[in-house]
């Protein structure tokens, strides 16, 4: 690390913040995946941790998720609140016996020693109503600051999971921020440079949080998004009923399902839609509950299919 | 005697769980242990973020062993039968074995003599199953071992298992037992950052002091005692006070192992937000204490955080971090404080008509405004002004809907208060956003303003009015929605403010308000839409439906149409008394009535009231008052103190003795005023002009509610009482007499019911 130039230290810029977490877990064996190429909520949803969570077969992932939650937007105005923000997202499956450890050596990768740093581990049962999933583990509290999740997924799309995962996922911005130094998200130094060469997250992204904000809020087409929910439900249905077969393997009346990945996509969507309807605030209180059952109906579903398929079904 | 040491090592524990594994864990072992006829000398368990320990002093080191005796065949049974009673006891013949006579004939008894096992194989035994069968509130799987079911299950993963027992004198040994890959030993670990080492322990002292070497301070009590002394200290350092408080205090020491208090401080622009806004806002979202000035008592800009390590720096980053953390904190308690400054209290109310208070009961925005026309009701009963009543009850709930609220919810009502006194409400309203929601539990204090009484009373009568109205009463120790908190609420507000107030009463009008709130609307629209499908099934019923599903649609009809009409009365007493609606809600009136006597009883005798005298006093019946019962109940139990009081009840139960014994005899009873013309006695004509002129005394004292003067009166009996059972013979040999004296005695019985049934009083 320490030939590292200096505006790639993580302590100097937001990617070089993500290049070191990305190469220390690529050290650790992790497939360094690329974002998925959805909206979503939150790392959890992309495929590489949903899907590949479930069924037997060993898998280790690292991977930046942009993550969308409408209803966070305040216009760029909050100093660390977004409705589009990043989270760095790590799956291993089983769980390593080590996996504290290796969180505790990944801050350090990143600039957090723990000899002088507080770093807590604070219960937090995670539970995720619209993926059907649960488990046990911690916030990870940084001198008081939640900084990341720690999760032993224990169910995922309805289905027990077994072996458990462990997953771990880190607010990049408020740890840069705190790393940086820095108060505001927008101040964060994203490149590393000085001076002229110096671009801030603020360059990259104020603009968007205000247009996003004002999209979310204001004007996103709800006609058009109670429309999109129904189809992507619909789609996703279709695509779930049409690719269950029979086993061709010897050995086999067992099912198998062939379109489980472009099914779980009109998951997503479906999700990504309500979040979008909620933000607008056009569903009521008791609606919010059947939309958020509906999606876990799809995602359960899709979950059912996944360990029908030759990565997610056993042996 | 050998000492037993166990630890068990896992990931962080979450901190609210540790008490109590620790002491589920003292519990399962020792209760083993003497199962297993090891009797021990003590045991005590401790708990850290990391682990649970246990020490048991003064086991055993071996089981005392145990004779038994197994009955065989008969003698003379097939040899089958023999040779399979000789395998099972482990007989080599049946030389070995006795015979015993009993009613079926003779019988081989085999005696087996069980020698005790070693303490230490015993206890290899028994910690497996207990670690299995731990009962975490909430327990998980882990690790690669997960992918097959019956694997370990425990609260985070489990990583290490200590467990030695031996003398202190020597060397103990390990004992041997595995659970899931994981094997018992004597190695655990040190603090996470400050000495992660492996330790190799021996028994509980060297382990314990190990471990502080290690920088873990194993007790928990150690742990609090460390906190509260040195935040106190950093406190007073700056002549400053620590706002103590017992569930962080709790909560703080279950996230470190290795205590280390230091203190923050954060802008002063902040304290123009409520202090128990601050408090809040650092206590929840960062564990940390608040410091108040003990001069004005208000907090000042400082607070008290607790670290897990000793930092080389001593601690400067950390403060910095926990420092960073609070101030945007705090900036968006502030934010959203004068936000919720800039709407009115009143202006919030029409959102509540889009939440739903119970599906069953409508929503907040119905359930606010019966609570108002209760309260209006209630107001003219405890003395509050009716116009400020319904203000306040109008107001109360209405700061559920501000930022704070929806950020603290247990700031509730408190920050109603704040709202309403910078709107410039009067302070008696503005106080019942706070107080209406009191008593909360047996020690809360109980409002005194009349406004604030009135709104409380109507809050938690309409709750449980509305539940019983929906038949969702508690059940056993399931009690979601807090009714028997509600309706002790009730019971201390009426008796903690001299409230007289017939229940019976009081509760009718809720339930006329609740009635009419829900009937009114979700009720209505359903019913009239069930009115019309039942309708067309019945017309279109086609010939060969069976007359069963005719039947039942008549039914849904009937009861559909039976909401209706309810809904059409303006007033309840426009309801014809035979009204099956109106049956069932009287039906439900009077098991809410009898919930109030049970909680009342419960709160009695909590309070230390005999249980006998409540019941003598409920027993009368119509006894709905429940200043007056409780009253009647102080007075009674003063008056049964004293000689007269005693002797009556003497007297009283002689009476009722001799009675139940004649009236059993006859098979009837003695009713009915006695005949003057048969006395022949003094002390008859004595008892009897007593007993008039203490019904008529007593009688008219409980009728200005004087329970003193009653017994005074009652006193009064005990010595014609007396005199009578010293002189007559009750049993005279003419029957008209016997039974004129026992219609006497009758007329004792009755006369003590002026003031309790003195047949339920024991002693």
């Amino acid at each position: 690390m320490d030939a590292l130039p200096d505006h790639m230290r993580p302590e100097r810029s937001f990617q070089g913040f993500i290049l070191a977490l990305q190469r220390f877990w690529a050290e650790r064996g992790c497939v360094i995946l690329q974002p998925y190429d959805m909206e979503m909520g939150a790392g959890t949803f992309h495929p590489a941790t949903t899907l590949r969570a479930l069924g037997p077969k060993p898998w280790n992932a690292a991977y930046v998720q942009p993550s969308r939650r409408p209803k966070d937007g305040r216009y760029g105005e909050n100093p660390n609140r977004m409705q589009h923000y990043y989270q760095f997202q790590v799956i291993m499956k089983p769980s390593p016996p080590n996996l504290q450890d290796l969180y505790l050596k990944s801050l350090a990768a990143i600039g957090i020693d723990s000899a002088i740093h507080d770093i807590r581990f604070v219960e937090d049962d995670w539970e995720s109503p619209t993926l059907g999933a649960w488990g046990l583990g911690w916030e990870c509290w940084c001198d008081g600051m939640e900084v990341s999740q720690f999760t032993y997924f224990q169910q995922v799309a309805g289905v027990e999971c077994a072996p458990v995962a462990g997953e771990l996922t880190y607010g990049l911005e408020r740890l840069a921020m705190y790393v940086q130094g820095v108060d505001r998200v927008y101040d964060l130094n994203f490149n590393g440079r000085e001076g002229a060469e110096k671009v801030t997250y603020g360059d990259v992204f104020l603009q968007a949080e205000q247009e996003y904000s004002r999209h979310n809020f204001e004007y996103a087409d709800t006609t058009m998004l109670f429309e999109q929910f129904r189809m992507a439900e619909e789609a996703c249905r279709k695509y779930l009923a049409a690719g269950w077969q029979e086993s061709k393997s010897p050995g086999g009346n067992q099912k198998e399902h062939l379109m489980a990945l472009p099914a779980y996509d009109q998951c997503i969507k479906a999700s990504h839609v309500f979040n979008l309807l909620d933000a607008r605030g056009v569903i009521s209180v008791t609606e919010r509950q059947s939309y958020i059952a509906r999606v876990r109906d799809l995602a359960k579903a899709c979950g059912e299919a996944w360990i029908h398929t030759e990565t997610g079904r056993a042996v | 005697m050998p000492d037993l040491l166990l630890e068990l090592f896992s990931e962080e524990i979450p901190a609210r769980m540790q008490a109590k594994a620790a002491d589920d864990l003292r519990r399962m072992v020792t209760d083993k242990l003497v199962a297993e006829g090891l009797v021990y000398e003590g045991a005590k368990a401790f708990a850290t973020p990391r682990r649970l320990a246990l020490t048991v002093r003064g086991i055993p080191a071996r089981q005392p062993d145990l004779k038994t005796e197994r009955r065989g065949p008969k003698v003379g049974a097939p040899d089958a039968a023999v040779q399979g009673f000789l395998k099972a006891t482990g007989l080599k013949s049946l030389d070995e074995a006795k015979i015993q006579k009993d009613a079926k004939g003779d019988f081989y008894i085999a005696l087996i003599e069980k020698p005790g096992s070693a303490a230490i194989d015993v206890i290899a035994e028994i910690l497996p199953v207990i670690i299995r069968t731990f009962p975490w509130p909430k327990s998980m799987r882990w690790g690669a071992r997960s992918a097959k079911s019956g694997s370990l299950t425990w609260v985070r993963p489990l990583h290490a298992i200590t467990a030695t027992f031996g003398l202190e004198t020597e060397e103990p040994d390990v004992v041997k037992f595995s659970v899931d890959g994981i094997e018992a030993g004597q190695t655990t670990y040190g603090h996470r950052f400050m000495a992660p080492g492996a330790i190799s322990v021996r028994r509980f002292e060297d382990y314990e002091a190990k471990l502080k070497a290690a920088k873990v301070i194993l007790d928990p009590q150690a742990r609090k005692d460390i906190i509260v002394e040195d935040a106190k200290e950093l406190a007073f350092a700056q002549g400053l006070e620590l706002v103590e408080d017992q569930v962080l205090v709790d909560e703080v020491s279950g996230l470190v192992e290795w205590p280390v208090v230091m203190m923050g401080s954060f802008e002063k622009e902040f304290l123009s937000i409520p202090d128990e806004v601050i408090r809040a806002t650092i206590r929840n979202n960062q564990k940390c204490f608040v410091v108040r000035d003990p001069k004005t008592g208000k907090l000042t800009n400082k607070f008290v955080l607790t670290a897990n390590i000793e930092a080389p720096d001593g601690g400067k980053t950390i403060v910095a971090g926990n420092e960073r953390v609070i101030r945007p904190r705090l900036s968006d308690a502030k934010f959203f404080y004068e936000t919720d400054l800039k709407t009115r209290l009143e202006d919030r109310l029409p959102k509540f008509e889009q939440i739903v208070f119970h599906e069953k009961l409508g929503t907040q925005a119905e359930r606010i405004k019966r609570i108002e026309t209760l309260a209006a009701e209630i107001a003219p009963l405890v003395g509050a002004d009716v116009e400020k009543t319904k203000r306040a009850a109008r107001l109360a709930k209405a700061d559920l809907l501000t930022e704070v609220v929806g950020e603290f919810p247990e700031l509730q009502g408190l920050m109603g208060k704040y709202y309403a006194l910078a709107q410039g409400e009067d302070a008696s309203v503005a106080a019942a956003s706070e107080e209406h929601w009191k008593p909360q539990g047996p020690t809360d204090r109980v409002p005194t303003d009349p406004v604030s009484v009135a709104v409380a009373l109507a809050d938690k009568l309409d709750t449980l009015i509305g539940f019983w109205a929906i038949d969702e009463k508690p059940t056993g120790s399931k009690d979601p929605y807090a009714l028997r908190r509600a309706a002790l609420g009730v019971i201390r507000l009426v008796l903690e403010n001299n409230i007289p107030i017939s229940l019976a009463s009081i509760l009718s009008l809720p339930l006329f308000v609740a009635r009419n709130g829900f009937v009114s609307r979700q009720l209505k629209t359903a019913a009239e839409s069930v009115v019309g499908a039942a309708t067309s099934a019945l017309l279109n019923a086609a010939p060969e439906d069976s007359s069963e599903i005719r039947e039942g649609v008549g039914n849904v009809l009937g009861s559909a149409v039976d909401v209706l009409r309810v809904s059409e009365y303006s007033k309840i007493s426009d309801v014809p008394t035979d009204d099956p609606m109106l049956k069932q809600a009287h039906a439900r009136l009077d098991d809410l009535l009898t919930f109030f006597a049970d909680r009342l009883k419960v709160q009695l005798r909590d309070q230390g009231a005999r249980h006998d005298l409540v019941d003598a006093v409920f027993l009368l019946g119509g006894q709905d008052d429940l200043l007056l019962v409780v009253r009647r109940v102080e007075a009674l139990g003063k008056f049964l103190d004293s000689d007269d009081g005693k002797n009556l009840l003497a007297g009283t139960k002689r009476a009722s003795n001799i009675l139940s014994i004649e009236e059993k005899k006859d098979k009837r009873t003695f009713d009915g005023a006695p005949d003057a013309g048969l006395y022949k006695l003094d002390e008859e004509k004595a008892l009897a002009a007593a007993i008039d002129q203490v019904k008529a005394e007593a009688s008219a004292a409980v009728a200005k509610e004087d329970f003193a003067a009653a017994m005074s009166a009652m006193a009064k009996l005990r010595p014609a009482v007396d005199a009578f059972f010293d002189k007559v013979k009750v049993n005279d040999d003419d029957p008209k007499v016997r039974e004129n004296r026992l219609k006497l005695l009758n007329e004792i019985r009755a006369a003590t019911r002026a003031v309790a049934d003195f047949s339920r009083i024991e002693g």
